[in-house]
């Protein structure tokens, strides 16, 4: 098998590691709601300092999750540019006040307030994703469905995610071998064809793709009914683990971060924080 | 006697979707602490016998059912699926797609998860069951770092934290190779007299089944059971030919030698064979007097080589490790091993799904590296095990002219190679159905007619007929000789000791990505050392040689497929 790994769990000692997936899957959503709700440069720069402090201590290093990294980049810059093309005084709106740098054509000038924007935009992004890139590799994938179910999510749905950890796996190196296999019998899916021809020819490996997986669907779901799925309300886990004083320190963390973002972002009544009046 | 733990009353069954009843008055007690093979060819319903037993039938596959069945005292039409599950354990045929947890730890305590056992007490009960089939050393381990047998082991572990009071196996040998399929016989045996219960296994190769006592066989054929008999009795008699299943060589030697398969014999096992000095005689009169033509000579122009080829998918393991060999035109060969041991990985890089790591391939002495797949597919086939996944149009007709689609032949030209093809594999009576409408053996032909129509000089193909029962197993092979009587370079990779030896004269042996042997394909079996090694079985007839006082099993063993193929012939 091919190494494909894009982004997956990167088992490392670290205390991060040892948090129980509970702990990580709510300082998680903590997290992303404080940087989705907040508008405040300084509390933007505060979570970006302490992210870069858990990226540290997590022992995951840069490379290991560079290609994700690389798109999320790409991503963000193409949402600034639209932001930008469609909304070029949204941020004079904002903070109600326009300094003119200087003007690109027409209607698109650069102003001090369309700038401080797009800076606090990306900000949000920055604290965002290493974290919850952070959350996907330190996290046992064993550990997600236990960790969903924890949180009030039903074990049905839980297992759903588990499962398809579990089969992603088997369901690329299936895609590997009919597309190899397929391109002995001439299939070009490279580049060479036209558009239409190819996505003609992807048909030519989904549907035996989908055929396969679909006889598979059907053998995990009898043989988890074969084992009892779905016969009580609840279920116990197998690698749920006990939340230790870690845990319950870093929900603290996680809870006192919310809070302090909260305050301070509404403290005065609005959620722009506002350098230019 | 004790009361039934399974007892079939005049029971029928039809599939909602089905036109006709898939089983037929079915009358069949098994008893506590029995352990019963159901044998039969595909299609014979011994399958759906398994599915009413565990509750799939009528919970998963809803169906008309006729008559009375009792599972425990209870009627697995009226319960749900999970109280059958607390007194039947199914293992399925499939190890990797019946493998639910992440690891080994989580499959083996599902059960245990889905009956809220309280997590202390799980891991105490699943530590246990992994001790039981020697996994315990594996508890963390993820599916895709284990072989086949082992993850059998974590399937019948996953079904034993129950206390169920039968043990279902639905071919549990179909995916494995043979050693691992000996392994696992041996443990279903070591289980039942651990835990007593009542054990069914569903399987058509029957002579690997018995490398372990069984109490009764039971036969199916066309949804009625044709036989039900204790182990020895069945033996003698002459069902199994007449049934698709193939009887255990040993037996069929005797029976060429003229010894009578009696009880006296003790037949259920090549090592409990009791043998007169008179019956002995007769194997070497037998042997003596058989004789071998000695096939065609291939021939001896040199079709593909492979020099020093080194592969691996990292840097720090090797798949493949400088692989040595040549094939001539004409001939066919098989690639043995067991799982993981390269062959497969041979043939990517062959068909330049893959690059090699260092080495080289030569087709008639020209150079393949600067060729891509496509140039390759040209001159070098592959089919894939699985029919389904090769095939992605709905006709016939398309499925074969597709691999031509891409070149720029004439429509004329197209057509006839196509006829052509077709004719060759004898699917030209069904050129313009759709291929849903053909058995799996049929669907395999049309695979392969998709790789022919490109007339390549070698076909390659991966376990050609992995899960087939006996008479799918000969028509697929029938078929692959008649292609190389015509010509076609053959290569096969398979772990069938069988096939290796009934169609092809020379084997490649591969372990742990290493050549270890290039030889005649009786040789294989035939040399313990070898066989140690690479993980395959010995043939019951290397047995039975010895123990007749033969001193060159090898001979024996050529001599006897000579001699049956000669039968088959007519």
């Amino acid at each position: 098998m091919a190494k494909v790994a894009i982004l997956n769990y990167i088992k490392r000692p670290s205390p991060i590691h040892e948090l129980t997936g509970t702990t990580k899957l709510i300082f998680f959503i903590a997290w992303s709601v404080a940087s989705m709700v907040t508008f405040d440069t300084r509390i933007l720069i505060c979570m970006l300092l302490i992210g870069a402090v858990i990226f540290r201590i997590s022992q995951i290093k840069i490379r290991d999750i560079s290609v994700v990294l690389g798109l999320a980049a790409v991503f963000l810059l193409l949402n600034n540019l639209f932001i930008y093309l469609f909304t070029p005084e949204y941020g004079v709106e904002l903070y109600e006040s326009r300094n003119v740098l200087f003007t690109i054509v027409g209607r698109y000038t650069v102003t001090a307030q369309q700038l401080f924007y797009h800076l606090n935009i990306t900000l949000k992004v920055i604290c965002v994703v290493p974290i919850a890139l952070l959350f996907i590799a330190c996290t046992d994938p064993s550990e997600f469905a236990a960790s969903l179910a924890r949180i009030g999510v039903s074990y049905r749905a839980g297992y759903a995610v588990s499962l398809a950890l579990r089969y992603i796996p088997d369901v690329q190196r299936e895609y590997r071998n009919i597309s190899q296999a397929q391109q002995a019998r001439g299939i070009d899916l490279s580049g060479k064809d036209k558009l239409f021809t190819r996505l003609k020819n992807s048909v030519a490996i989904l549907l035996p793709l989908i055929l396969s997986s679909l006889n598979r669907i059907e053998t995990v779901s009898n043989a988890m009914e074969l084992r009892g799925f779905g016969k009580e309300e609840k279920r116990t886990w197998y690698t749920r683990r006990r939340l230790e004083r870690n845990d319950w320190l870093a929900i603290g963390f996680a809870v006192i971060i919310l809070a302090v973002d909260m305050t301070v972002t509404f403290w005065d009544g609005s959620r722009y924080y506002n350098p230019f009046i | 006697m004790a009361e039934p733990i399974i007892s079939f009353k005049d029971y029928g069954f039809q599939y909602m979707a089905q036109a006709s009843p898939t089983l037929h008055h079915i009358n069949l007690d098994i008893y506590p602490g029995e352990k019963v093979l159901i044998a039969g060819a595909s299609g014979s319903g011994k399958s759906t016998i398994g599915s009413c037993v565990n509750g799939l039938i009528p919970y998963a596959y809803p169906g008309e059912s006729t008559g009375e069945l009792l599972v425990g005292g209870k009627d697995p039409a009226k319960e749900s699926i999970f109280t059958m599950s607390q007194i039947v354990g199914t293992v399925l045929q499939d190890t990797d797609g019946q493998f639910i947890g992440l690891t080994v730890g989580e499959d083996i305590a599902f059960a245990l998860e889905n009956d809220c056992v309280p997590q202390d007490e799980m891991k105490r009960i699943v530590e246990r069951t992994a001790r039981l089939v020697d996994i315990d050393h594996h508890l963390e381990y993820a599916p895709h770092e284990l072989s086949g047998g082992q993850k059998q082991r974590v399937s019948l572990a996953g079904v034993m934290v129950e206390q169920v009071e039968v043990l279902l196996f639905d071919e549990p040998l179909a995916n494995l190779d043979p050693a691992a399929g000996r392994a696992t016989i041996e443990l279903i045996d070591e289980v039942q007299i651990n835990t007593g219960a009542a054990v069914l296994i569903i399987e058509h190769r029957l002579e690997d089944v018995l490398w372990k006592n069984v109490d009764r066989i039971v036969l199916m054929d066309e949804g009625r059971i044709v036989a039900d008999m204790y182990t020895k009795d069945f033996l003698t008699g002459d069902m199994l030919l007449k049934h698709g299943i193939r009887e255990p060589l040993y037996l069929t030697a005797l029976r060429y030698a003229g010894v009578p398969i009696t009880k006296e014999l003790e037949p259920q096992h090549v090592n409990s064979l009791q043998l007169s000095e008179k019956e002995k005689e007769q194997v070497r009169t037998w042997y003596q007097t058989s004789t071998i033509q000695v096939g065609a000579a291939h021939g001896a122009q040199e079709l593909l080589r492979v020099e020093n080829l080194s592969f691996g998918y990292t840097d720090q393991v090797m798949n493949l490790q400088n692989v040595s060999f040549s094939i001539n035109e004409g001939e066919m060969v098989s690639i043995v091993g067991r799982n993981g041991a390269g062959k497969s990985t041979l043939a990517k890089l062959i068909c330049g799904f893959e690059k090699p790591t260092a080495g080289k391939i030569y087709l008639e002495g020209k150079d393949l590296s600067g060729d891509t797949i496509k140039e390759r597919a040209q001159r070098i086939g592959y089919v894939m095990q699985n029919p389904n996944q090769m095939i992605s149009k709905p006709m016939i007709w398309d499925e074969v002219e597709m691999a031509l689609m891409a070149g720029n032949m004439s429509p004329e030209e197209r057509k006839e190679r196509v006829e052509e093809t077709l004719k060759i594999c004898g699917l030209y009576p069904f050129r313009k159905w759709p291929v849903s409408a053909l058995s799996y053996g049929q669907k395999k032909r049309v695979t392969i007619a998709g790789i022919l129509v490109q007339r390549p000089r070698m076909i390659i193909l991966d376990e050609p007929t992995a899960g087939q029962d006996y008479h799918h197993y000969t028509e697929i092979m029938e078929f692959l000789k008649e292609l190389n009587g015509q010509g076609f370079t053959i290569v096969m990779i398979t772990h069938d000791m069988h096939l290796m030896l009934e169609y092809t004269p020379r084997a490649i042996v591969f372990c742990e990505g290493e050549l270890l042997a290039d030889t005649t394909a009786a040789h294989v079996l035939n040399d313990p050392a070898l066989v140690e090694r690479a993980n395959l079985k010995e043939t019951s007839l290397y047995t039975l040689s010895m123990a007749c006082g033969i001193e060159e099993p090898r001979e024996f063993t050529k001599r006897f497929i000579a001699y049956e193929e000669a039968h088959r012939r007519g």
